[in-house]
């Protein structure tokens, strides 16, 4: 029987295309090259247990009864799903023999970056030493989080050694019939993470994709799953600032985060896949399904998020706030420049008593780019005294990019309070005269500016991933003026 | 230091400077005055290189290079600054960050290796020492929510850290309070030497019992009409401005 959170949570599913949850874009009639035995078969060459099977099955025959979504703008070609291999390419063959073959761009802005040598081929698509792939800082790393009875591993890895975990929280936050992109990935997702904190246990260290990038080829259909047991806390970080080139044009990720009584989940994002050249060719579609269930009573899921890369990006961080005094939040600092378009925001669902939310959005809007701010707060009969606060600050640079502000509020209950602030600036000639009068140049001055701006959510990252975000805002910000 | 020759600057198609001439030489202090809307904040605009400005004529040499050929940044890194008589806010940005690519940019085009972290901070506190700045405004973001006279010490403090060959101050001393005042100009007077140049951009002969100018020169309808000593201030405070421009 289905519970009223997951009427809940399916309704709140459905409703993403309605409201106009999305980026408008062409999408091509099904693809070709999926059927119910491709999916039998990825199931098969990973060895899955079962209950796997059912899900993709399921996710795919519900795939299939979806209407392409009907996108009112044009401005990219078709995705072209008859490209797509959707099996999970045991390893990749490598797309270069060495560095002198890549883009001189793409390493010049490595340097900047200061990634070290051995990492840019693994960016690039160069092939890896097989140093690389036993670094002994990962070994390390694993005996640590083993003491604490941590689980991290590849979503694979975890679906062999602990079947019961997965079945118990898979498709629990984010159901294959969530939308369109949700119920492919449920259908053929690639790999992606797994996260456990049990009861009680203070996650020692961060969790990064960083420390096993090399481990599996996630691909474009990635799976994330975080649990976080009573009074456990994670901080985990997704992504690299490094532009990552992926021949993959179209990615449709899920990540679904449980966190239980007193749990504490911090989900933190540099999302940096590459955006095309100016006029946005070759760039990646980044369809993203995000979501985290505050179940127990004073648990809390923040959401950061530095958004600069891909071609059409469309995400939406949510919260579903059911417990009592549960806290969610949203930090997002997107960037748009060239031909890119963001359309990102979030979800906070109250239905907890006392429950809290706080948004804040940062939009940059650089070149002809158009950058989107989407957010929906909802507060449901239940939610007693539920708050949200939320500030959404637009920056222009230059006169021929857009940004927009598309707030929905839904209260049900008269003793919640909303709060919403909105802005939109441009940087003006004087802030850029008096950087210039003190000697810096005008890249300097646009890109200390931006930093400014993005300052409140840039502090939210954990140390090391703010210090790159930054030198990735100003990397973001060449040629965007004069 | 610097000479002007025969400056034409307009705004649209208005003509602001209008033909103005000025010698300044290292170790002097210049002292400019002039009734409202005569062209003075102007002057210091084009000087350090504001576009919306347009010269039309004339030229201007700094240290022996063309001025006007220079971007706004690369005239700052060469030693020319302006203590803005309204200085902008930039939210975010703390004034130490903003100090920090500033000494940078300036030390680069040196070519001096970037200050460490230690040395960076010592050079502040040592320079907000000078105009009795408050530590706390550092902390925060570059002339947000300052006070009126605040901001103007944050101009010296800049000054200061940046140690131009030509400084151009103007109005610095509108909003400060008695003791500000006499705080600002012994930072002015200390941050002398002969190898630099001041001009002062005032209104108030007060300013210049403390930073006593060399010169001091009356800017009226974008020319200097009247050039003096330091007594000149003196004879406009008494007799205002209406004897030299009839
Ligand atoms: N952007 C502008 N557009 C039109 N006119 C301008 C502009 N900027 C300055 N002006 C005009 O140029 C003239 C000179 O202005 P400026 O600011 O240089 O005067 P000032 O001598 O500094 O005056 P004050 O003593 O009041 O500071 C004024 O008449 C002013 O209105
Ligand atoms: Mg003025």
């Amino acid at each position: 029987m289905k519970t009223e959170d997951d009427i809940m949570i399916e309704d709140l599913s459905s409703k993403e295309y309605e409201a106009g949850f999305v980026t408008e874009i062409e999408m091509d009639i099904l693809p070709k090259g999926l059927s119910e035995d491709t999916v039998r078969e990825i199931s098969r060459l990973k060895k899955e247990p079962e209950f796997l099977l059912e899900f993709r099955l399921k996710a795919y025959r519900h795939w299939l009864t979806l209407k392409e979504p009907k996108w009112a703008h044009v401005h990219y070609p078709a995705i072209d799903y008859q490209d797509i291999s959707y099996f999970a390419a045991p390893k990749k063959q490598a797309k270069y023999n060495s560095l002198d073959e890549v883009d001189p761009a793409l390493l010049e802005t490595y340097k900047k970056l200061g990634i070290p040598l051995e990492e840019q081929k693994l960016l690039a698509g160069v092939a890896v030493d097989a140093v690389f792939d036993s670094v002994s800082v990962v070994t390390t790393f694993k005996e640590a989080l083993k003491e604490k009875g941590v689980i991290f591993s590849s979503f694979s890895e975890a679906a062999h050694e602990h079947p019961e975990l997965i079945r118990k929280y898979l498709g629990s936050v984010v159901p294959y019939s969530d939308n369109y992109f949700a119920a492919l990935n449920s259908a053929v997702f690639s790999d992606g993470s797994f996260v456990f904190v049990p009861k009680g246990v203070r996650c020692p260290m961060e969790l990064s994709t960083y420390f096993r990038i090399n481990a599996s080829n996630t691909g474009q259909f990635e799976r994330t799953l975080i649990v976080a047991e009573e009074g456990a806390y994670v901080s985990y970080l997704e992504g690299c600032t490094a532009p990552q080139r992926d021949e993959n044009q179209l990615h449709a990720a899920v990540v679904e985060i449980v966190a239980l009584d007193n749990a504490e989940v911090k989900y933190s994002t540099v999302q940096n896949w590459y955006p095309g050249d100016k006029d946005g060719k070759g760039g990646i579609y980044n369809f993203v399904t995000k979501r985290g269930i505050c179940k127990g009573h004073h648990s809390k899921i923040s959401w950061t998020q530095v958004e600069t890369g891909s071609a059409i990006t469309w995400k939406y961080p949510s919260v579903i706030l059911r417990g009592d005094y549960s806290v969610g939040e949203f930090y997002s600092v997107a960037v748009t420049n060239h031909r890119q378009q963001a359309d990102t925001g979030t979800k906070m669902i109250h239905i907890g008593k006392h429950s809290r939310s706080t948004i804040v959005s940062k939009g940059i809007s650089i070149g002809q780019s158009n950058n989107s701010y989407r957010g929906q707060v909802k507060i449901a009969k239940s939610a007693e005294h539920a708050r949200n606060f939320s500030q959404c600050d637009s920056l222009l640079v230059g006169n021929r990019c857009g940004a927009h502000t598309f707030p929905y509020i839904d209260i049900e209950n008269s003793t919640g309070t909303v709060e919403h602030e909105a802005t939109t600036s441009k940087i003006a000639e004087d802030q850029i005269f008096y950087c210039q009068q003190r000697g810096l140049d005008q890249e300097q001055a646009v890109s200390l500016i931006v930093n400014g701006f993005a300052k409140e959510v840039l502090n939210k990252l954990p140390m090391e991933f703010a210090v790159e975000a930054q030198k990735l805002l100003a990397i973001t910000m060449e040629g965007s003026v004069g | 230091m610097i000479t002007i020759k025969n400056l034409k600057a307009k705004i649209g198609d208005k003509e602001i400077l209008k033909g103005l001439n000025l010698e300044v030489k290292a170790g002097e202090v210049h002292a400019i005055m002039g009734p409202n809307g005569s062209g003075k904040s102007t002057l210091a605009s084009v000087l350090a290189g504001r576009e919306d400005y347009e010269v039309t004529e004339g030229e201007v040499e700094f240290l022996g290079k063309d001025l006007l050929e220079m971007e706004a940044d690369e005239r700052s890194r060469e030693g020319l600054f302006l203590a803005f008589q309204y200085p902008v806010e930039i939210p975010g940005v703390s004034m130490t960050n903003f100090m920090k690519a500033a000494v940078k940019a300036h030390r680069e085009h040196k070519g001096l290796p970037e200050l460490t972290a230690k040395e960076f901070l010592a050079l502040m506190k040592e320079k907000k020492q000078l105009v009795n700045m408050d530590t706390q405004l550092s902390q925060r973001s570059v002339n947000e929510g300052f006070s009126g006279g605040e901001k103007k010490k944050n101009e010296v403090y800049q000054m200061a850290m940046l140690e131009p060959k030509l400084a151009i101050l103007d109005e610095t001393d509108s909003g400060l309070d008695i003791d500000a005042l006499r705080v600002v100009a012994d930072g002015v007077n200390k941050l002398k030497t002969k190898d630099n140049a001041t001009i002062v951009i005032t209104h108030y002969q007060r300013l210049l019992d403390y930073i006593v100018p060399d010169f001091v020169h009356v800017l009226h309808n974008g020319r200097i009409v009247k050039s003096g000593g330091k007594e000149l201030a003196l004879e406009l405070e008494e007799k205002g401005y209406d004897w030299l421009l009839n």
